[in-house]
């Protein structure tokens, strides 16, 4: 049963809370494609972005419209209150005064704590920082059931796994449902051992590796990630790794037929364009399957379940 | 000039040693078997500065049987409550709080840490939202004792080793 007031990170979920997200998430689907609902008839969500967004910031707008709802935003932040000097506190507790729940982005590590500790209304973290962004985990999780499967699931996790947010989450949240999950990585931007000693303590098969190819037979699931050019100092290396971590049919030919292919998007190089039309890549599905993930987070929050 | 001393002893006036350092006191709080070189963030950690108005004496680097070399730090007519000393375990675990009263130790503890630290420590993490002008204090879980391991609330950075050069 989910009994959340907040949701600032996936470490605070229990494997019961995530499944009962992720049937609600099912059941709103049919919503998310359109079919009309007044669920969320009268109430309003603020969406207070200090930092730029696309995907995450509108899919939060879709699913409260599409329930019926509608929001607020916090806008530029240069016309506003913030660049008075205002401080998150007191934004957060103004803004709870105008809304059911508050959607928060920020660069400071521990803000949405932060919020939550002011807002008289729900807090949902939509990224702090380096620190946490659970929604996007939810949504990933979300695919996998659908478009694999949660249960003795084979994962690859690829690319920046040093600095990457969404992947260091991931790996916590599989680690409940007891996955295989080999790391792929450069080896400058390995998974920290701090989070790789928590995920064998919870007793994870954890593999890591830098060579893609080793893995690409074994997998179901292969989540990819962006490696940044500005993490190597030497533009050669960096073109050398970024060649080795692309995915592209060809390098397919040998990967199980249900494979399936995520990324968190926006994507650079590491998939290539002619990927998209094979029956591996779910990644599009994956950024649709936010809506109903954030619909049934939504009316947890502000309704206490659907 | 060691303190080991027991409840309801008197401190040892005629037993110290010849050139000690430091005179028993007759009321108040001394903290014994503190880390050599610790004794000044104890103070910090006390919130005794140059400021106080309490008589407070700091012994350095004595011989100690169980810690090599010791600080001692005592605290005329203040009796320090145990949420104040406790914090004291960041920097300084085999550290005993004696409570003098008429030249009697009244109460004598070991420290321990609580489960949580606020506004002692601050996180390390540069880019944690508890190191902005945000009105909060640090907040520090405590997840291990021996050795410490704190774990900043807002950011979960954890801090184990320098935890001195936190000290707010």
């Amino acid at each position: 049963m989910f009994m959340k007031r907040h949701v600032l990170s996936m470490r605070e979920f229990s494997r019961e809370e995530i499944d009962s997200v992720l049937d609600l998430a099912a059941s709103l689907e049919p919503y998310a494609r359109g079919k009309k609902s007044d669920m969320m008839t009268g109430r309003v969500l603020a969406l207070l972005f200090f930092e730029p967004s696309t995907r995450t910031r509108m899919s939060f707008e879709t699913a409260m419209k599409r329930l019926g709802g509608g929001v607020i935003n916090l806008g530029p932040a240069e016309g506003s209150s913030i660049s008075k000097g205002e401080s998150l506190a007191d934004t957060v507790r103004v803004i709870g005064g105008y809304a059911d729940a508050l959607v928060i982005r920020h660069p400071k590590e521990g803000s949405a704590r932060l919020a939550s500790q002011f807002s008289p209304v729900p807090v949902i973290n939509a990224g702090d920082g380096a620190g946490h962004h659970p929604t996007q985990t939810l949504l990933d999780l979300y695919t996998i059931k659908k478009e694999s499967r949660l249960e003795n699931l084979s994962i690859a996790l690829v690319g920046d796994l040093k600095y990457g947010r969404t992947v260091h989450s991931l790996a916590y949240a599989l680690s409940l449902y007891g996955a295989d999950i080999t790391l792929v990585s450069p080896p400058n931007l390995k998974m920290p051992d701090s989070i790789k000693a928590d995920l064998s303590g919870k007793g994870t098969a954890v593999r890591e590796t830098n060579d893609l190819g080793e893995v690409i037979n074994n997998v179901d699931v292969l989540y990819m990630t962006r490696i940044q050019r500005e993490r190597f100092p030497d533009p050669v290396e960096y073109k050398k790794v970024a060649r080795s971590y692309r995915i592209t049919p060809e390098f397919l030919a040998s990967a199980k037929k249900d494979l399936i292919i995520m990324h968190p998007l926006p994507r650079v190089d590491e998939i290539s364009p002619a990927v998209d039309d094979t029956a591996h890549a779910r990644y599009f599905q994956q950024s649709f399957y936010g809506v109903p993930v954030r619909m049934a987070l939504l009316s947890m929050l502000i309704q206490g379940g659907a | 000039m060691s303190e080991d001393l027991k409840l309801d002893e008197k401190p040892k006036r005629d037993d110290e040693p010849k050139g000690q350092k430091v005179r028993p006191i007759n009321n108040g709080t001394v903290i014994d078997h503190i880390a050599g070189g610790q004794a000044l963030n104890v103070l910090k950690i006390l919130g005794i500065s140059g400021a106080t108005d309490a008589m407070v004496s700091v012994v350095m680097n004595v011989d100690s049987r169980k810690l090599g070399r010791k600080d001692i730090v005592k605290v005329e007519d203040r009796e320090l409550l145990e949420e104040e000393v406790n914090r004291i375990a960041l920097i300084a675990p085999d550290a005993s709080i004696n409570i003098i009263r008429n030249c009697k130790v009244i109460e004598k503890r070991k420290v321990d840490l609580p489960d949580e630290i606020v506004g002692v420590v601050r996180c390390q993490n540069p880019n944690c939202i508890s190191n902005t002008l945000e009105p909060i204090k640090s907040r520090m879980l405590v997840k291990a004792k021996n050795p410490v391991l704190l774990r900043c609330l807002y950011c979960e950075q954890p801090l184990t080793e320098r935890i001195a050069e936190y000290l707010i």
